[in-house]
């Protein structure tokens, strides 16, 4: 594998790593939204 | 490649001078420019001030109470590292963060900080009220403006008005469950900002050659170290009655107040070791010990109110 190749590479597992985080902090966020409208809801 | 992605090492050299061929940073650089040691501090003293506020918040309110002022905190510090990026480039402690690594490119820094200030702010108010989510504004807005872009390069007093920002979180905590403040809140917050400049001073003391590298004017560079320990030593005695007025208040108990003035003796005791040595093993030892101070002393009145707040022998 060239040097060019590796940082490619390289280049893709962080985009890739950086979706799931950015997946996983809108679904958290959902969530807390939610869980903030039940509780004021409720009170 | 495309447009963007020739653009993006020609801007990562401006700062880091470092042959970047692709600044995209990973998700751990987003995570470093928050200064999650900072945050974690700052979580803690958010926490103890919503535990000791009069009044009830329903658990899930106050996490995420907790988890606006980490976010908040967070923004702070990372659009302090945009602006920053200059002096964090010359100085060996913070040489390689992400943005003077060459890892993340400015507007990256500056647009993340923005979106979690604006985000941390509004879900704040949301969840608890306008006062908590003001203050935590106030808080952000004065790390960003008054200490880092006005106080920090112009005067060595800039940690000891800028300490405010890092005093406000007990505030916000306690806003948050009161919807106003309290003597008990303003307590807790004298606490952080009489703690803050010998914290900062003891570290300066042995970072001092950084610090005069990269031209930030420190009391330590400016006015020197003797200058300095003088300064720290006053400090501490006034921490004194200040970690003693959440006893004096009637907020906390005796066991508190004796044991908040006997950790600032030690603290003043630290701090005449510093005033004695010439060297800067004594000055890294109170940097370490100042922050098991603040931790113990916020440790101590947590354990105040759950004792107070449970029936005599409801533990066993």
């Amino acid at each position: 594998m060239t040097s060019v190749e590796a940082a490619e590479r390289a280049r893709e597992r962080t985009i890739r790593a950086r979706n799931r985080a950015l997946l996983a902090v809108l679904a958290a966020l959902a969530a807390l939204f939610y869980a903030i409208t039940i509780v004021r809801i409720g009170s | 490649m495309t447009e963007l992605s020739e653009t993006r090492p020609a801007a990562a050299l401006d700062l880091a001078g470092s042959p970047a061929t692709w600044a995209g940073a990973a998700v751990a650089d987003y995570v470093a420019i928050l200064k999650p040691r900072v945050m974690s501090l700052v979580v803690f003293t958010g926490l103890v001030g919503l535990v000791l506020a009069p009044g009830q918040l329903h658990p899930v309110l106050a996490g995420v109470a907790v988890l606006c002022i980490a976010v908040g905190a967070g923004a702070a510090g990372a659009i302090n590292m945009w602006y920053e990026r200059d002096i964090d480039a010359v100085m060996r402690r913070t040489a390689l963060r992400p943005l003077p690594a060459g890892r993340m490119l400015p507007g990256e820094a500056l647009g993340f900080g923005v979106v979690l200030a604006v985000g941390s702010v509004l879900v704040m108010a949301l969840a608890t009220n306008w006062v908590a989510a003001g203050l935590l504004a106030l808080t952000i807005g004065f790390y960003v403006f008054v200490y880092t872009i006005w106080l920090k390069r112009r005067t060595p007093q800039n940690i000891v008005i800028g300490g405010a920002a890092g005093a406000f979180p007990p505030l916000i905590g306690w806003a948050a469950v009161d919807g106003s403040l309290g003597w008990g809140a303003i307590a807790l917050f004298a606490i952080i900002f009489f703690w803050t400049p010998p914290h900062f001073w003891a570290l300066s003391l042995y970072r001092a050659d950084d610090y005069a590298k990269a031209g930030v004017p420190m009391l330590p560079v400016v006015a020197g170290p003797r200058e300095t320990k003088r300064q720290m030593l006053l400090y501490t005695v006034v921490l004194w009655p200040v970690s003693a007025a959440p006893w004096l208040l009637g907020m906390a108990g005796a066991v508190y107040g004796i044991s908040a003035l006997g950790l600032s003796a030690l603290f003043t005791a630290s701090s005449i070791r510093v005033w004695r040595d010439a060297g800067e093993r004594s000055a890294r030892q109170m940097f370490a010990f100042s922050l098991l101070y603040l931790l113990l002393i916020f440790s101590l009145l947590l354990v105040d109110r759950s004792n107070a707040g449970w029936p005599a022998g409801a533990w066993r």
